[in-house]
């Protein structure tokens, strides 16, 4: 299997996500640098969290346009599978390779906690390895992680299978207290329609090991290799 | 050419900033103040003079990056 780490300036979860890879698979990452035109085909290409220029403007909003977004842009479409996390997801959304945008949190604060996830969705490259409805405990760290869309948007989401992961408490309850940044219906993960794109704000790669404090993340990245091989 | 484009979160979508501005500008005795939307200003100075072409070409500016078409709005100001 290939991965590809792509490195913006201001990235900084890229060797994070690297060492998870590493550590569950085996495989050893490349990073791409944003810059990059030409590269040889990935089966997987990561887009990690961070600051990309510096979050100016909007939040991955400059990043959308770096040089190397046309070319993933295009082998999404010829069916590399795409993840975004954190940062990651807003230049997905930028780029409208994902639908919707992420917006202030609603709470105007910058949230660094461990949350509950609710898996609504387990047939897709980054949940097979989980039960569907399973509760997971996954930090977040964000300032603009509060998802909007469309309410056609959210209905083609919804009827299409959309919406992966949604904010929960911690025996199930989708409410809008168990919502910390004020996304519409609790999203924290969504994929296109084709499946092969998937954007999240949570951080599976900080829950992968005891050490960090959580393991629950472990089943992200198991289900992406199995499901590549 | 000297430009001002004012971009502001579209109507619908909720202003947690200006909320917050709204409440303190009430606790601070400005009781008549309803609602308060917080937008940003971006000010360019271009190296062109005002034509069409140009004029498109800022709009597709404001389109591409300046705003967020899907939340926010934005107006064009052409200065001296």
């Amino acid at each position: 299997m290939k991965v590809a780490i792509v490195v913006f300036p201001g990235s900084n979860c890229d060797r994070d996500i690297a060492w998870a890879i590493k550590k569950i698979s085996g495989y050893k990452p490349v990073y791409l640098w944003h810059k990059e035109k030409n590269f040889r085909n990935y089966d997987l290409i990561i887009l990690p969290g961070g600051f990309s220029y510096g979050d100016y403007l909007r939040c991955g909003a400059i990043g959308s346009h770096s040089p190397i977004m046309k070319e993933i842009k295009k082998r999404s479409q010829n069916g590399t599978k795409i993840i975004g996390i954190c940062n990651g997801f807003q230049i997905l959304t930028e780029s409208k390779m994902l639908p919707g945008s992420l917006l202030q949190n609603e709470n105007l604060k910058f949230i660094c906690k461990k949350i509950y996830l609710k898996v609504k969705n387990n047939n897709t490259f980054v949940s097979k390895k989980y039960k569907l409805n399973e509760i997971i405990n996954v930090p977040i760290a964000h300032m603009e992680g509060r998802y909007y869309c469309s309410k056609e948007t959210l209905k083609e989401l919804e009827n299409n299978n959309q919406i992966i992961f949604q904010y929960c408490s911690n025996n199930g309850n989708i409410k809008d207290t168990d919502n910390p940044n004020g996304s519409t219906m609790n999203i924290a993960g969504i994929t296109n329609l084709k499946g092969n794109v998937l954007g999240m704000m949570p951080h599976p790669e900080r829950c992968s090991e005891e050490l960090l404090g959580g393991e629950n993340g472990i089943n992200f990245f198991k289900s992406i290799f199995e499901n590549i091989n | 050419m000297k430009i001002k484009i004012e971009v502001m979160l579209r109507d619908a979508i909720l202003d947690p900033q200006g909320n917050t501005i709204k409440k303190s500008l009430n606790s601070l005795g400005f009781k008549n103040v309803k609602s308060v939307r917080q937008g940003k200003l971006i000010e360019i100075d271009l190296n062109t003079s005002s034509s069409n072409k140009e004029k498109k070409n800022i709009e597709k500016m404001c389109e591409d990056v300046l705003a967020n078409s899907l939340t926010e709005k934005y107006k064009i100001k052409f200065l001296k």
